[in-house]
Order: structure tokens, then sequence, then C-alpha cells
């Protein structure tokens, strides 16, 4: 049955350019901001200020690439702290996170659908929404303008994903194993340490990188309303720096983006296999 | 019996400290947002109960406005998305070679910080220098230089296609993953049956991705309506408003002027939308996989 597969594969030329003609256009859209970025941050600012417009640079060299961390002398600090920020949200996550995915996925009790219902709907609220009563929130926990207040507000918004993802992955351990060690008169707690979690260390993997990557990307808002001292701004927030009184500093700001999305760039590249699955899991129905 | 109240015991102790966690940091504040709706709460110290002082202020021509904008906004939004993100998934789909690479390439706008991506577009709007505006000035479909964000009809499409951009990942592989989980043996007995490769796309892989469609329409129209970082970066709700969603509204009124109350009236009517987006989102689903087992 095979053969038809391979047979049913096989294009035609003309089938093979209209195919390669849509990708890149699809590409080119998706591909093209990235382009011109990084374009711009070869190119010299009066060329960037000059028409008509060139898309190729003249002269263009890497400067802006190491004159952006003189104009911008912090910079380093805000690529430190999105990391820092996006390490810890991963850390609480996880703590948060795998205890109450393998209760949904082994235990069912009264109110258990509705509870896992209710998680699911944290996620139809931005932060955006509820800005308002977390502002005085951190105001009374004295948490604004601490790393906190980026952290603790971005925790929440990632569970939901995250114990949707991981009780996809736990469901489909065999509950045998549980049995087995539970007849052999091991606890609850030590089944779930000892049997449980070594099986799921892939899910859980594929939950910590996509939980890193959700708070890497959607630091802002929280950033931009909790926190005004510079020393805890994340990356977003932190290429404001580069808007000055009278122009931005494009080439540089472009330089300094290519450099902060970087280390995600180089996790993407090593771990798109997980990535894919992690992000299109429990999509599509099994 | 005692084995199983100690098994929910157990579940229950797993499942606390994310519950509370949840309960702290979003039921409370949802909570809070309504009760706050009904107060004239700023900076000041005193807090006063003024009843429906702040929804009675909402309701005139202005708001009704930004909330036809966020809709029509929105509309265009998605379906862009869904077009866009189908067609790149049709396209990914094709068994060529380099397939693993352009789908790896479809990802970066999903995955970089929003931010980053926002000032990339942002420079590409700028009427003078920008490249949106250079290309069709070279091409020769436009007489001078165009600054998209400057003005209200142009800024409006600017902002929806930079929240296309960003959204059409998620939708593109999502979309791929559907057309993936169809059934190989349909393919095989339409080809053996003489079935072209157009009309096994159109009449096996689209109807069986209606669900899908469905469901992905529904989860981008919940996540669309809640965008915010795009168009604060871009034009922060101008010029003169064109750009204003209900979000934007919220937080201008409730960060920007410190009108607690009357952002948290704005924030309920948002929540009032999305709750109605959420039942649809879940009767529609779970119609759909009842369909399934038929």
């Amino acid at each position: 049955m095979r053969a038809p597969s391979l047979l049913i594969n096989r294009y035609t030329w003309y089938e093979l350019i209209g195919i390669y003609a849509g990708i890149l256009v699809f590409l080119t859209f998706v591909l093209a901001p990235f382009v011109e970025g990084f374009l711009v941050s070869l190119k010299p600012l009066s060329q960037l200020f000059s028409s008509p417009y060139r898309f190729i640079p003249v002269n263009g060299s890497f400067e802006a690439y190491r004159t952006m961390w003189v104009s911008v002398p912090g910079f380093a600090r805000y690529i430190f702290n999105s990391f820092f920020i996006s390490t810890i949200v991963t850390a609480v996550v996880l703590i948060l996170v795998v205890p109450a995915a393998y209760a949904f996925a082994r235990f069912e009790f009264k109110g258990s659908s509705q509870l896992l219902g209710a998680f699911l709907a944290v996620n139809m609220f931005s932060g955006a929404v509820l800005l308002i009563p977390l502002f005085r929130l951190m105001r009374s926990f004295g948490l604004l303008n601490t790393y906190f207040a980026i952290i603790v507000p971005g925790v929440a918004f990632l569970i939901p994903s995250a114990i949707w993802l991981l009780r996809t992955y736990m469901m489909r351990i065999p509950k045998e194993l549980d049995e087995a060690a539970f007849v052999d008169g091991a606890s609850h707690f030590y089944t779930l340490r000892r049997v449980i979690l070594p099986i799921a260390m892939p899910g859980i993997t594929v939950v910590a990188i996509t939980t890193f990557i959700g708070s890497y990307a959607q630091q802002f808002i929280f950033a931009l309303t909790f926190n005004s001292k510079t020393e805890y701004a994340p990356l977003p927030v932190g290429l404001f720096a580069y808007f000055g009184r009278q122009e931005v500093i494009w080439n540089e700001l472009m330089a300094a983006s290519f450099v902060g999305i970087a280390p995600a760039m180089i996790v993407i590249f090593f771990l798109q296999r997980y990535l894919v699955s992690g992000l299109t899991a429990g999509a599509v129905k099994q | 019996m005692n084995v199983q109240r100690s098994t929910l015991i157990f579940a229950w102790i797993l499942l606390l400290p994310a519950v509370l966690y949840v309960t702290v940091i979003v039921a409370y504040p949802l909570v809070d947002t309504f009760i706050l709706s009904f107060t004239d709460a700023s900076l000041k110290k005193t807090t006063n109960w003024v009843g429906w002082v702040n929804y009675g202020k909402i309701f005139n021509a202005t708001f009704a406005e930004v909330i036809l904008r966020t809709f029509v906004w929105t509309f265009f939004s998605v379906s862009i998305k869904m077009i866009i993100g189908t067609f790149g998934a049709s396209m990914l789909n094709a068994a060529v070679p380099g397939r693993a690479l352009f789908r790896v390439l479809t990802m970066p706008p999903w995955i970089v910080p929003m931010a980053i991506g926002i000032f990339m577009w942002g420079w590409m709007y700028n009427g003078q220098f920008g490249m949106i505006s250079g290309v069709l000035q070279r091409v020769g479909l436009a007489d001078g230089p165009i600054a998209f964000l400057a003005q209200g009809s142009t800024a409006f499409w600017a902002t929806v296609i930079t929240d296309v951009w960003i959204g059409v990942p998620m939708v593109t592989l999502y979309m791929l993953a559907a057309m993936q989980s169809i059934p190989q043996d349909l393919y095989e007995a339409a080809w053996t049956d003489g079935a072209g490769r157009f009309y096994r796309f159109r009449r096996i892989t689209l109807p069986l991705l209606v669900p899908s469609m469905i469901t992905m329409s529904m989860l981008s129209l919940i996540s669309t309506f809640n965008s915010f970082d795009i168009i604060w970066i871009l034009t922060r709700g101008g010029p003169s408003g064109e750009t204003t969603t209900m979000i934007i509204d919220t937080y201008r009124t409730a960060i920007g002027s410190n009108k607690y109350g009357e952002g948290a009236a704005r924030a309920v009517l948002i929540c009032i939308f999305l709750s109605i987006f959420c039942v649809c989102y879940f009767r529609l689903t779970s119609r759909l996989s009842s369909g399934d087992k038929r």
C-alpha cells in the first residue's frame, strides 16, 4: 500500500514551480521585515535618512553592532534581564504545572473538568484587560518596580497552555505504571516522583521550552506598566532607549534587536523539532 | 473508599498551588475589575461608590465608534490571517525538498519578542525613508512618500497587516498539523480513482479542514481582540484615535489618565465580549467533536 503514496507525491514540473512560487511569496511576507531589519542594521544612519529609498546598503558595515553598546551602555543588562525573568518564570510555571497536569491527567473527581475549563478560560484574557487591578495588586504587595512585577503576572498567563500541553502528554503514559507502583506499596507522591516524572521528561522539556519562549516574547506590557526602573527593564522595553529625543537611531536599534533575539534564535534552531510538536500539540485531536 | 479519599486529597494537593496562584493573579483581579467599575477610583486617596456613572459615560458616539472599529479591525485581521495561514500551510504540506527548512522559516515572527517585529514594521512604514513607501514610489504606484502611520486610513491597515504578520505562523503551523492528520488512504483512494491534485485538495483537504479552521478562527479571534502591543508601539491609537481599539482605549483611560474606575468599566465590557466569544468557541468545538463521533 505504500507504493501509491510515493506515486501520489510525484509532482509535474509545473506543479513544482507553482509550489515553490507559492512558498516564495509566503516566506517573503514572513521574512521580509527581518531581511529589511538586517539591512538597516548595516546601513550608516546618513544613508537611512536619505531618499530615494535604497534596499541594498552602500558602504554597509557592522559598525552599528559596535556603537550600539556605546550609545546604550545598559543594553547587556536588558538582555540579562530578559533571560533572567524568562528563566524564573519558566521555573515557577513548571513547579506549579507539573503536579497540576498530573492531577488533571490521572484523577477524575467531581468538578475536575470544570476546573480544567476554568484554567483554559484564563487564556482568553490578556494581561491588558486586567491591568488596573493587577497594578493595584502589585502595588499593595510592594512589587512595583522590581523583577517580580514582571515575573508574577507573567507566570499566571502562561500556566493554562502549559497545563494543557503537559496533561495531553501525561495522558499518553500508560496508567498501568502508576497502578503497578501503587500495588508495590509506593505512595502517590513516590509514584509521581520516581515513576511519572522520569517518563514525562520529554514532555516537560517541551513545556519548558515553549514557556521560556512565550515569556521571552511577551514581557512588554507588564514591564511597561509595572516597572519604571531601567535596571529591571527587559529587552522589549530596553530597546526604547534607542529612541532618542530627536530621532530614532534605527541602525543601532535593529542591530540591538538582532543581538537580543540571537539567543532565542539559537535555541529555536537546535530545538525546533520539539518546538513544532509542542506548539501544535493539542491542536489536532489524535 | 478510604483509598479513594486519599487519592482525592492527593489530587487536590497537587492542584492547590496552581489554583491558588491563578485565583490571586487572575480571578481576584477579574472580580476587582467589576467592583472598580462602579467606583471613581483614581490616584486620589479616597474612592467613592458611584453606581452606573462610569457605564453611563461610556455610552456615547465616540465609544460606539471604538467598539465598531475594534470589531472591524479584528474581523479583517483574523480573516487575512486565516487566508494567508491556510495558503501557507497547503504550500508547506507539499512533499517537496526543503520543506523542513521552510517550516522552521515560518516561525520567527511568532517567536521573536513582539516589540522587535513591530519596530521593524514601524521602520518599513516610515513615509520618507521606509521600504514600503520607497518601493511603491520606485514601481510607480505612489506619486510621493506615503506616511502610513500618519493618516488614519493607512494606519488602520498598517496595524492590521502587522497583526496578521505576527499571527500567521501560528495559524500556518496549526493548519499544517491539521492537514497532516488527514488519513493518507483518502488521498490514495481518490488518486486510484483518477482524481487530480487540485480536485483532491478541493474535495478532501478543504472539507476536512473546516473544523480546524473554525477552531483556529475562534482562538485567533480571542487573541486578536486582546491585541495591545502592536497598536500601542506603532501608533498609540492615533492618528486622532483612528486606530484606537477597546484595549488601547482602556489602557489610555486607566493607565494614561489614571481613571481606574472608568477604565475598569471599559475592561468589563471587553470581558463580556470575550466571554461571548469563549462560549461560542466551546459550543462550536463541542459540537464539532460530537460530530466526529457520529
